[in-house]
């Protein structure tokens, strides 16, 4: 089945952080977008979320962190934004897990920090994060995104292979391959046609025009409040 | 008409007053930039939320403060706390007296603390009073029948 990028209320993210404010801005950011959104304040309740039991679980002699059948998440998941420092455990603890985890470590994670650290950002990218975002995060930082959460669409509806077992709850609209099939990893079906990656819905909103999308935006140095008057 | 203009005049002068004075900063604007008919209560809300937590924050660095045996790292988390959350506010003041604060809490300053947090006080109380001031000028502008003017 094709598939129709242009409404990105198909995607669904989750929004990670401690602070009720970033939490908050964060959640309208994506919604503007029109992305669904969930918002937790923990890693901990994030993975909860994400149908990952962390800790010793009895019933699974195995220990092997996985979506059990039965509480799978009702909800797929596109992509993880989640802030970096936090109580607990930290946005990098919680790319871990989601990396180790054979369920998840196909979730594309974007780490937002107040922090310009160079080291933290390496740090995180060669854990597996997709991005890195300074606080705050700005509207055009969100057109970064897409292309993210469209891979994972892609490979899901595509699916014929074993993550298809793993990954219960994705939505697709047939079950193409039966799992004894092989498949093959390469997909040769053709590329989806790139829809404007911002989608500006709403033209009554207040504001001026969005500054230009600079390509090195996710490391850009922080400005350390600029007072911008006419 | 003459009483929407002059108070749209008051609204861009205010505004700009604000910014000079470094009340609020460029991140500020980026928030205003969310509000929409879909959201249209949204500075507000952000700026309760914050009001809220900035209460909460120096209260918990109060406390902290007042122990015979002064935990500066604790003191140092909540002021970390403070100063994403006025920094993703716009609250400019208040996040520049979270970086010295900071380095009082490296060095275990206590003294150096405790008038940080008087000036955080302060800032929070006078950051409050602009912005209800601001948010009041809105909605005498719509009530109005006039849309407020957009910072450039």
């Amino acid at each position: 089945m094709a598939i129709t990028g242009e409404s990105h209320s198909q995607f669904h993210v989750l929004a990670v952080d401690d602070s009720i404010i970033d939490r908050k801005l964060i959640e309208r950011l994506l919604k503007t977008s029109s992305y669904q959104v969930t918002a937790v304040d923990s890693g901990s309740k994030a993975l909860k979320f994400l149908g990952l039991h962390e800790e010793d679980d009895h019933s699974n002699p195995d220990r092997v962190p996985s979506v059990s059948p039965n509480d799978h998440q009702e909800v797929e998941v596109n992509l993880i934004i989640t802030g970096y420092c936090m109580p607990g455990m930290t946005g990098y603890d919680l790319l871990k897990k989601v990396k180790e985890s054979s369920s998840l470590r196909n979730i594309p994670v974007v780490i937002m920090s107040s922090e310009n650290v160079p080291a933290r950002i390496t740090r995180c990218l060669e854990e597996g994060a997709e991005e890195f975002f300074l606080k705050p995060v700005r509207l055009a930082d969100l057109n970064r995104l897409k292309p993210h959460m469209m891979k994972t669409k892609i490979k899901n509806e595509k699916l014929g292979d074993q993550e298809k077992l793993e990954k219960p709850e994705i939505q697709s609209e047939q079950q193409q391959q039966p799992p004894s099939q092989p498949q093959t990893e390469s997909q040769p079906q053709p590329q989806p046609q790139q829809s404007p990656l911002l989608q500006q819905p709403n033209n009554n909103k207040r504001k001026t025009m969005e500054e230009g999308l600079s390509p090195d935006r996710t490391r850009r140095r922080y400005n350390g409040g600029i007072t911008t008057m006419v | 008409m003459d009483v929407l203009n002059q108070l749209q005049r008051q609204y861009t002068d205010f505004t700009a007053l604000l910014y000079r004075e470094g009340f609020v900063d460029d991140n500020f604007t980026q928030v205003q930039k969310l509000q929409d008919e879909s959201s249209p209560d949204f500075v507000v809300e952000v700026a309760s939320l914050f009001f809220e937590d900035c209460e909460k924050l120096v209260n918990n660095m109060a406390e902290a403060l007042e122990q015979q045996d002064v935990d500066f790292k604790q003191v140092d988390s909540h002021v970390h706390q403070l100063k994403g959350s006025s920094s993703s506010m716009g609250a400019a003041r208040i996040k520049n007296v979270c970086i010295a604060f900071k380095t009082f809490c490296e060095t275990q300053n206590r003294d150096g603390c405790l008038r940080c947090l008087q000036q955080v006080n302060h800032e929070h109380t006078q950051l409050k009073t602009n912005l209800q001031a601001l948010f009041t000028l809105e909605r005498q502008i719509v009530a109005n029948g006039g849309s407020i003017p957009v910072m450039q």
